[in-house]
């Protein structure tokens, strides 16, 4: 046994609003430089949908995450070595997405905005961000944001696929989703695993992903590798990019932006203890239905004393392990399993897990005969096949036992919280069916929905003043000396301006006009 | 010899020397100094269906034309005489039919190449000087290299490159050339020997580097990286 320790994130859709406010706070703190544009470290889709890049989860046209070979062990859905070799893959990597399957970026033609006055009200219009040419927009971030355009878009969703109904037929009663998304620092990762120059690794301490951007040679094989597409190509600097997990927060014990700008208190961040040695071996379980529990069984018990041992032998800090202790991500995949993986069936064993959203279901009995019976919502998960067959296809590989259970504790935890502040009367034996009892409900219940930030982020902070040489690591951790990582060169004209003597407040009446940058 | 012909004297024996110490010198500084901005400079995000067939053609044409030139030039005529193997087996069964493969798929790649590099708006707009150059430069030295091969050679059947050409490649890199080996060679192999020596002249300054940065280690090594720094 040889113990790591990975910080991990649970996501709680059933709080999620879709509003993308971690997206942009995301943009505007990694991805806002040149090159970068088309890049959503974070996004959040909406489910069902085609997603971003398009149809990303459609494995048979991506080839991205792994397979399990005619032997049973692992091997990249993308080729193996000796096949990217002969098929000469590193000349043209026929899975990589095209620019087009995310889509290319814009801005406005701002300019003709300010002009004399004419006859008819002027427009911007949108101006490509690599050619600097009009174009016609067709496809952008979120096109079918809120099920816009469904069901025209809707049937792409491959997860769709799995599920025999007929969702046209029952458009009017489907339900839809948020599904927020960035990298998922596996454990087992596929990209890392895909590079041919080294340049990806997960951290030691953390497991946090990244791109050594000094070594990167952009052979883009990470791209492909990914089966969540979230590691980018920077089309100016040439290399791969993704999300870095916010590490120089987290090194601070700080949560990531995504984590600390979300509105609805959704994010959770913690630690957990895996045994690093038995990763593949838990991949290469050939059942897909049983990936997720598979995975499961990686994560170690921080308060069992032989752990502990062998975690400090094995180099964890007592600060990291006090964090597992406590962490909030352990309670609610491991203890609670009421967090599920995305898409445990590539065998990338992601470490960004997702609560199910109970709420669409709840909503669908909502004034029905529910309010008189509440007990009806447990038939009723059973009932509603198609959620619970989708949920199951995204999280769980197809295991709906799981994405059941979730739902009646979630459900359960509710009415019982539900029948206390309304002062009614509840059976509490009940409770034992979900496996949860009065403190363990009111605890959970205070962790879900009130959400408290020190409840949500639990996070050691990483000692980095211990690092012989931390110079060492510049430019291996975050991104070279790209031009746009600062916005200087981006508004040098009013640096300029300041340099003539101009004051700043005329300088801002100048470039920034009603919310829209002039430059 | 050398004072009735200096300009002769400079493009055979020194002109050669400056090019291949500028390849030479100017990768290591680029490995050592810049090797951040060693990568392969991959246009495939911005357009990929043009880039399938060019990239494909051009890599198998040129990495096979590489080695033909290296098994052409750098094998004296003297050993595969040894093996009994003819002038007429030597060129017409082995070097031609090979030749005429790779080159094909070379030039054919090539143009394909260049002519997307211009051709598509995306891939014209992320593209530097530098890699307009040097697919142009590409584009003119695998056509410089075909009309020798494919033209120039058979107009003129007296000329063997294995006797002249040849030799005087291989005393390059023995460092004591004899020009007048190059003065009776036919004008379209001069313009490509020339041409090919700026290529390598100017190769560690451009995007061509890439093909030095090969990731043999990918081959051997385990899959999942795990970094960690050394603690004090």
């Amino acid at each position: 046994m040889r113990i790591k320790a990975q910080i991990g994130m649970v996501l709680n859709l059933d709080k999620c609003i879709g509003c993308h406010t971690c997206s942009v706070t995301c943009k505007n703190t990694w991805t806002n430089r040149p090159g970068a544009e088309y890049m959503w470290f974070n996004n959040v889709e909406t489910k069902p949908g085609v997603g971003y890049p398009k149809r990303w989860e459609d494995e048979s046209h991506y080839h991205g995450g792994w397979e399990l070979n005619n032997k049973g062990k692992l091997q990249l859905k993308a080729g193996n070595k000796l096949n990217k070799i002969a098929l000469g893959k590193i000349f043209y990597n026929p899975d990589m997405p095209e620019l087009d399957d995310y889509y290319e970026p814009w801005t406005y033609d701002y300019q003709t905005l300010f002009g004399p006055e004419k006859k008819h009200q002027p427009v911007a219009r949108a101006k490509s961000q690599i050619t600097g040419e009009f174009m016609d927009l067709k496809n952008g971030p979120n096109w079918d944001d809120d099920l816009a355009g469904s069901p025209n878009t809707f049937d792409q969703d491959p997860n769709m696929k799995n599920i025999e109904t007929d969702i046209k037929a029952n458009f009017e009663q489907a339900f839809m989703m948020y599904l927020p998304r960035l990298c998922e620092h596996c454990l087992n990762a596929p990209c890392v695993a895909s590079c041919p120059s080294g340049a990806m690794y997960k951290r030691d301490e953390d497991g946090i992903v990244l791109v050594d951007q000094e070594r990167c040679r952009g052979w883009r094989f990470c791209m492909t590798g990914c089966p969540y597409k979230k590691v980018y190509f920077n089309w100016r600097t040439n290399k791969a990019e993704k999300c870095t997990f916010c590490y120089p927060r987290i090194e601070e014990g700080m949560p990531t932006v995504c984590a600390e700008t979300c509105v609805g208190r959704i994010r959770y961040i913690g630690a957990m203890l895996y045994d690093a040695d038995r990763v593949a071996e838990a991949a290469e379980e050939p059942d897909d239905t049983k990936l997720y529990e598979s995975q499961l069984s990686l994560f170690l018990d921080p308060n069992d004393p032989e752990i502990i041992e062998q975690a400090r032998a094995d180099g964890i800090s007592d600060e990291m392990l006090t964090a597992a202790q406590n962490s909030p991500i352990y309670r609610m995949a491991v203890t609670e399993k009421i967090a599920f993986p995305l898409h445990p069936e590539y065998r990338t064993m992601p470490m960004v897990w997702y609560v199910p959203p109970l709420s669409p279901i709840m909503n669908y009995f909502e004034g029905r005969d529910s309010i008189n019976n509440p007990e009806m919502i447990f038939p009723g998960i059973d009932e509603m096949r198609i959620p619970v067959d989708y949920l199951a296809s995204l999280l769980t590989g197809g295991n709906t036992e799981a994405i059941k259970a979730a739902l009646y504790k979630l459900a359960m935890m509710r009415l019982y919280m539900r029948a206390r502040t309304s002062g009614k009367d509840f059976d509490v034996e009940k409770l034992g069916r979900v496996d949860l009892n009065e403190r363990s409900a009111t605890s959970l219940y205070r962790l879900l929905a009130i959400a408290k930030y020190e409840d949500r982020f639990v996070i050691p902070t990483n000692h980095k003043e211990q690092v012989e040489d931390g110079y060492a690591e510049q430019g291996s951790l975050g991104y070279d000396e790209c031009q746009g990582c600062t916005l200087a060169p981006q508004h040098s004209s009013m640096f300029r301006k300041a340099e003539a003597g101009k004051s700043t407040a005329e300088i801002y009446a100048e470039t920034f006009y009603g919310g829209i940058w002039r430059d | 010899m050398i004072a009735s012909h200096p300009f002769q004297f400079f493009l055979w024996a020194i002109y050669p020397y400056l090019m291949l110490g500028s390849f030479v010198f100017g990768t290591i500084i680029r490995f050592a100094f810049f090797h951040p901005t060693v990568t392969a400079k991959s246009s495939e995000l911005l357009e990929k269906k043009t880039l399938m067939v060019g990239s494909i053609m051009f890599h198998v044409g040129i990495i096979g034309v590489f080695f033909g030139h290296i098994i052409g030039v750098l094998i004296p005529k003297a050993w595969t005489d040894a093996l009994g193997i003819s002038d007429e087996f030597y060129h017409h069964i082995i070097a031609m039919p090979a030749g005429a493969f790779f080159g094909i798929l070379a030039t054919v790649g090539v143009y394909i190449l260049c002519f997307r590099r211009f051709h598509d708006h995306r891939v014209f707009h992320a593209s530097s000087t530098g890699d307009l150059v040097v697919i142009v430069a590409l584009t003119a030295e695998i056509t410089l290299g075909m009309l020798s091969s494919f033209v120039a050679g058979p107009i003129n059947p007296d000329f063997n490159y294995r006797t002249s050409l040849a030799i005087w490649v291989r005393q390059i890199f023995m460092f004591h050339p004899d020009f007048r080996l190059m003065l009776q060679v036919p004008l379209m192999f001069k313009f490509h020997v020339i041409f090919g020596f700026m290529i390598f002249g100017a190769f560690p300054y451009t995007r061509l580097v890439h093909a030095l940065a090969l990731p043999w280690q990918y081959v051997y090594r385990r899959f999942i990286v795990y970094r960690r720094r050394p603690q004090i």
